[in-house]
């Protein structure tokens, strides 16, 4: 119900911040939407000695366009990408993704930055950004430094962040030419985490060949599973419902969903390749103007 | 830890713990019962309050990040002894039996509206997504939503 | 009076006037005074230690760290409880619960200990410092399982007690019964499990027991849907005077029956608030609320229905298994123990019957009669309508057509049924053509059969009949106190008035449809008349609000009280208009000498009782009724609802949904569409996602909203509600209550259809909550469990 007693800051500067979470290490959280961090330590899973409030650093709130690539900062809301107009141009699986992320109060108030940083194999936003190849910026006291999504989710709950470091931005690179993206969700209800959701991301070359592929997975391993398999299938052919098929039967194949109240792994494998299917339809109707 | 919050407009000062909820601290520390505790997993949104313009969940804040902040409960829609259209609307539509997950319906119903004064009923009921109602089945929330939308244009 | 046109004029607000509800003013407000919201000056407050397993042996417990923690004024443990004989209590059906325990816990989340402290965060800082030690047993997680060899016993405490046999219980004939099915032309079975489901009302249960030490009385204010029982139960259980114990139900966030049981919590407030001579708060946590408090279900039933050659149905046989949890604690009539699920005859005319039930121990929370099951009968009319569905599929005959066949004909009412009932009115072949008609059931189906994009359409009826307004005093009483209920009227000299009542409403607007009913009887208008519920000392004795019973009872008891009133107000209109009482007519509000237009309102009727009574006449105008209903009255209804199936991933939708329901005479159709719409909710629920299950350790899967699936408004269909309207004859306003109707009539129709839609692939039943997963697995020839 309550969390037991913890420190409290709220830095007033990013350096303020970087200064504390330094001094602080492993004792020190950054507090940003809260929306994930506040119910665990409510429940007591997680206790952290010292809260760092990042939301008066109002400079870290954005979602912007920087050379290629779609720019959202830390304290950019899950609502601030729904309603982003930059959004749907710059990456269709995460337009896509957007309004399915919890429900509408807590898009309120979670940050996009900060589903990335919790790493919960559950959660839907490293699933796309895994199937678009985000890349992570990291701070600290000591400078910055950019990691690729696919080396930043590492494990269950746990990112490749050194202790001081926190997250400034995530960046999507914004594709050229043709493109489309989707994210399908099988979620027993509004608020509860996907049962298994699969991010797709299609980019067609000039002969409509597909020159990227991406297939992100939540909730079917102990972290957020990018079916790199099933994507070197797609790279380079040309699109068809077999070629879709075959691919979807290699992301079912990746995946090692575990048996639980949301169901048995079979089922989970089975709506995998489902939704693959239809994921990657959808990004080519998409891609092709068709949508 | 001291905490500023201007709450319906009226300006607080208190000293707190910092792992006061700020649903705790809006209920006991300055006695408005009007939001309400639900659940303890963030899932049923009876403790929803405007923050900075935004209905969030007071259960899954602390009371020191209202420090700076403006919050209004649900004691603050009637305005100069007259009741908002939502709350009327929900008396003529019969949007309550209980009232407990009231003052979170109106309030998100209040920001709705706010924003798009006639939502259909697909969009009331993904804009209250977020409260859960064991009474009403949610048809005559979403009636009196639609209804203070439609009454609140031109007044 | 029809049922249809309201005699009163809207200013009046009587009967069939869709009236504003009073009680709207607070709630929209937010100054309504829930149990939480009431502070008291030096209140402490309560948390509870709970168990973490689900069956262990107590070896010790150490409180010492926990006592110590600053705030903290006290520990209570089980130890405490029993040196004043409170560690165990009688439950409503004549077992007995742990209170805190003292050998053995027997399901996860039992009460164990209660740490009293100045602030609520440090109570719950405290509650880490007990130091338990346990000794973990097999824990019991099935009722096969603990009916079994090898089971252990439960229930070891219970002195004579040799298995985990909670009760058995049986209804209707045997050899009648057996006699139809051996010239059965053909037996269609069922076996289905209704899962463990929770009322789980916005708000939780909650005491603020508040025991004076200078005056001796004990305020407890509770979230209680029976004040006055429980008052009772208090005084014999607690050994406190009843006349020094007042309950005090505030305005309560949901009931649903969660809030009809006395729980371990209330009883160690108020032990603490006696010892500490303070007021203790204590409110539970959703957690606590899902894990430990009264759920509703667990029915593992299997059965058969005869049939002719022609479909028609000779007879039925019922098997009950019921999973009781730790202690056999559930609320329902004592004749009766598995409540009234012999009404599981449904709508159907057949004259044998007979119906087996045996309740069993389990390690799991103990509970069963809740969450708007009007005492069993949800259990009763799934099962039905999944097996009559069942039997027309079987061979081939329409659903609609199969019961059309089969239903109980209008001329047949009163109808005594094989278990025993009196069904006093009905017409259900009017609700189903009704329902087809509001839905186009011909249209559906031909759309189901020309399908042909992959999905697969599904068409559900379920057609039930209710049982509720418990109860006449031959057979119902709640240990022991028979089961009438009350209304005192008092009208004041200026002509407005204040009713009192035994109920207690959660949310289904008694303070304006019991006005109704004085408004119609009366001529008073509803918003002059001050209803009053939930504090003991000022209000009649009643047993409370749960099982649909107070519009049968207690509105009856208002009609009658009324009436009462009325005719002292006849003989003082006599007085003031010279006439004799003979020749006063009363009508809308008004008294009149037959034959001429001379009268005198209700008003000056009132004003007179206090002013110019006339002499050997007490002044006043008041009066009080204890109603001891005749008989049940007996709502009923056709749902159909149509649903898409995808095979791709198991989910399914709903098309359309229409209810049919009768509930009678209907005081306010605005609050009885209210009800229907939410108790419609509530089926889809628990035919969706909304159970409580357990694993194999007994760890209880569902004991908080992430896991326990309430659907929001995004999940929840639009409803199309219709009625019919079939007065109850021998009820004074023809009307039958409805509050319970859609949570039990509508599941089987959602379940119904989904089944409908894979008949074609050979699948004959899925079993609630009817998960993605159990579709595809169904669907695709494969055991998907859970």
């Amino acid at each position: 119900m309550y969390p037991p007693s913890f420190d409290y800051s709220a830095p007033q500067s990013l350096s303020e911040a970087l200064g504390l979470l330094g001094q602080l290490g492993e004792e020190g959280r950054v507090l940003a939407g809260g929306q994930s961090l506040i119910p665990m330590m409510k429940l007591r899973l997680a206790q952290p000695g010292h809260l760092v409030d990042i939301n008066g650093l109002k400079e870290l709130s954005y979602v912007r366009r920087d050379n290629g690539h779609l720019a959202i900062g830390a304290l950019a809301r899950h609502v601030d990408i729904v309603k982003s107009p930059l959004v749907p141009g710059a990456s269709k699986a995460m337009a896509a993704a957007a309004p399915w992320i919890s429900d509408p109060l807590v898009r309120n108030r979670g940050t996009l930055v900060g589903s990335v940083a919790h790493c919960d194999p559950e959660g839907d936003w490293n699933s796309v950004m895994l199937a678009v190849g985000a890349t992570v910026v990291a701070v600290s006291s000591g400078g910055e430094r950019t990691i690729p999504i696919a080396d930043f989710v590492v494990d269950f709950f746990t990112n490749s962040l050194r202790p001081g470091e926190m997250v400034k931005e995530v960046r999507v690179p914004v594709p050229a030419g043709a493109s489309g993206g989707a994210y399908h969700k099988l979620e027993r209800k509004i608020g509860d985490y996907a049962t298994v959701g699969v991010a797709t991301h299609l980019e067609l070359d000039g002969g409509g060949k597909i020159s990227q592929a991406g297939i992100g997975l939540t909730s079917v391993h102990n972290h957020n599973l990018k079916a790199t398999a099933a994507e070197a299938l797609l790279i380079g052919q040309a699109p068809s419902d077999d070629l879709f098929k075959a691919a979807a039967e290699a992301a079912a194949a990746a995946c090692q969903p575990s048996s639980d109240v949301r169901g048995p792994a079979d089922y989970k494998r089975a709506v995998v390749r489902e939704y693959t299917k239809r994921g990657l339809a959808a990004s080519l109707a998409v891609a092709r103007g068709e949508k | 830890m001291e905490v500023q919050v201007t709450v319906n407009g009226t300006a607080y000062t208190r000293d707190v713990e910092p792992r006061v909820l700020l649903v705790d601290f809006i209920r006991t520390h300055l006695g408005l019962t009007g939001t309400h505790i639900g659940c303890d997993t963030t899932s049923c949104g009876a403790c929803t309050v405007i923050f900075n313009g935004q209905p969030v969940k007071s259960c899954t804040m602390f009371a020191v990040q209202a420090n700076g902040a403006s919050v209004g409960t649900v004691e603050g829609l009637k305005q100069n002894g007259s009741l908002h259209p939502i709350q009327e609307a929900f008396k003529e539509h019969h949007g309550l039996q209980c009232g407990f997950c009231t003052p979170g319906m109106m309030l998100v119903g209040s920001a709705l509206i706010a924003e798009n004064p006639h939502p259909t009923d697909d969009e009331v009921r993904w804009a209250i997504s977020g409260n859960l109602c064991r009474c009403t089945g949610y048809m005559n929330i979403v009636a009196a939503i639609q209804a203070a939308g439609a009454a609140g244009e031109g007044s | 009076m029809t049922a249809t046109h309201p005699r009163t004029s809207p200013e009046v607000g009587g009967i069939g006037h869709s009236v504003r509800r009073k009680e709207d003013s607070r709630f929209v407000q937010g100054r309504g005074t829930f149990l939480d919201d009431i502070v008291l000056p030096g209140m402490l407050h309560m948390a509870i230690l709970r168990s973490p397993i689900a069956h262990g042996r107590i070896r010790s417990i150490d409180a010492s760290a926990a006592q110590a923690l600053p705030g903290v004024v006290a520990v209570v443990t089980g130890e405490l409880m029993a040196a004043h004989k409170l560690a165990w209590m009688p439950t409503l059906s004549g077992d007995t619960q742990a209170v805190l325990a003292t050998d053995k816990v027997r399901y996860q989340g039992q009460e164990v200990a209660a740490v009293i402290a100045t602030d609520p965060y440090i109570a719950r800082d405290a509650l880490p410092l007990i130091d338990v030690d346990y000794e973990e047993l097999v824990p019991v997680t099935s009722p096969q399982q603990s009916l079994g060899a090898d089971a252990p016993l439960i229930r070891d405490e219970k002195e004579g007690q040799v298995d985990n046999v909670a009760y058995t219980w049986e209804s209707g004939d045997k050899a009648s019964t057996n006699a139809a099915f051996a010239k059965a032309a053909r037996v269609v079975e069922l076996a289905t499990h209704y899962p463990r489901s929770h009322p789980a009302p916005m708000e939780t249960c909650g005491i603020l027991a508040d025991v004076n030490p200078a005056t001796g009385q004990a305020t407890l204010y509770m979230t209680s849907q029976a004040p006055h029982a429980h008052r009772t139960l208090f005084a014999i259980v607690a050994g406190l005077p009843e006349e020094n114990i007042r309950i005090i139900s505030p305005d309560l966030g949901g009931g649903f029956g969660n809030k009809v049981p006395i729980y371990p919590g209330y009883v160690v407030a108020t032990a603490a608030s006696l010892l500490i001579g303070k007021p203790v708060k204590w409110i539970e946590s959703r957690t606590e609320n899902l894990i430990s408090t009264g759920f509703g279900r667990d029915y593992h039933m299997n059965g058969e229905l005869a049939l002719d050659e022609k479909g028609r149905i000779l007879g039925l046989r019922s098997n009950v298994l019921s999973d009781q949890g730790a202690f056999y604690s559930d609320a329902q009539p004592t004749k009766f123990r598995a409540g009234l699920f012999h009404i599981v005859t449904g709508s159907y005319d057949y004259p044998a019957a007979y119906v087996t039930t045996k309740g069993a121990y389990t390690n799991k929370a103990p509970g069963g009669v809740a969450y708007r099951c009007s005492f069993r009968v949800t259990e009763a009319s799934y099962f039905i309508e999944r097996l009559v569905d069942k039997a027309a599929h079987e061979i081939g005959m329409d659903p609609a057509e199969f019961r059309l066949m089969n239903f109980i004909k209008p001329e047949q009412f009163p109808y005594k049924s094989p278990t025993g009932f009196i069904y006093d009115s009905g017409n259900y072949h009017a609700a189903l053509k009704m329902a087809m008609e509001m839905i186009d059931y011909e249209g559906w189906r031909k759309k189901q059969k020309e399908r042909a994009d992959g999905k697969l359409i599904g068409i559900g009826i379920a057609s039930f009949t209710e049982v509720v307004g418990a109860g006449n005093s031959r057979e119902y009483d709640l240990v022991g106190i028979k089961m009438f209920d009350s209304a005192e009227l008092r009208i004041h000299p200026t002509g407005k008035a204040i009713l009192k009542l035994g109920v207690k409403s959660q949310g289904q607007g008694h303070e304006t449809t019991f006005a109704q009913i004085v408004a119609e009887e009366l001529g008073i208008p509803a918003l002059d008349i001050k209803v009053m519920e939930g504090d003991t000392d000022n209000t009649p004795y009643g047993l409370g609000t749960y099982a649909s019973r107070s519009t049968p009872v207690a509105g009856a008891a208002t009609a009658m009280v009324a009436r009462k009133v009325r005719e002292k107000g006849r003989q003082l209109a006599a007085h003031l208009l010279e006439a004799s009482v003979e020749d006063i007519e009363f009508d809308l509000g008004k008294f009149t000498v037959k034959g001429t237009d001379k009268g005198v309102t209700i008003q000056e009727v009132a004003f007179a009782a206090y002013t110019n009574h006339p002499e050997g006449m007490e002044a006043g105008l008041e009066d009080v009724c204890y109603y001891d209903p005749p008989n049940m009255t007996f709502p009923f209804g056709s749902y159909i609802v149509v649903v898409e199936v995808d095979p791709g991933d198991g989910t399914w939708k709903v098309l359309d949904m229409v209810a049919v329901d009768d509930c009678g005479v209907r005081i306010n159709p605005m609050i009885v569409e209210g009800q229907i719409t939410g108790g419609l909710t509530e089926g889809f629920a628990k035919a969706t996602n909304q159970w409580i299950t357990f694993d194999e350790d007994g760890n209880c899967i569902g004991s908080n909203f992430l896991d326990y699936l309430v659907p929001t408004a995004w999940e929840t269909p639009k409803f199309r509600l219709g009625q019919t309207v079939t007065p109850s004859p021998h009820h004074p306003i023809g009307a039958k209550g409805v509050g319970e109707s859609a949570t039990v009539g509508s599941p089987a129709a959602f379940v119904n259809a989904v089944v409908d839609a894979l008949w074609s692939k050979g699948v004959t039943n899925i079993d609630m909550p009817v998960l993605p997963h159990r579709v595809w697995g169904a669907i695709n020839g494969v055991e998907a469990k859970p």
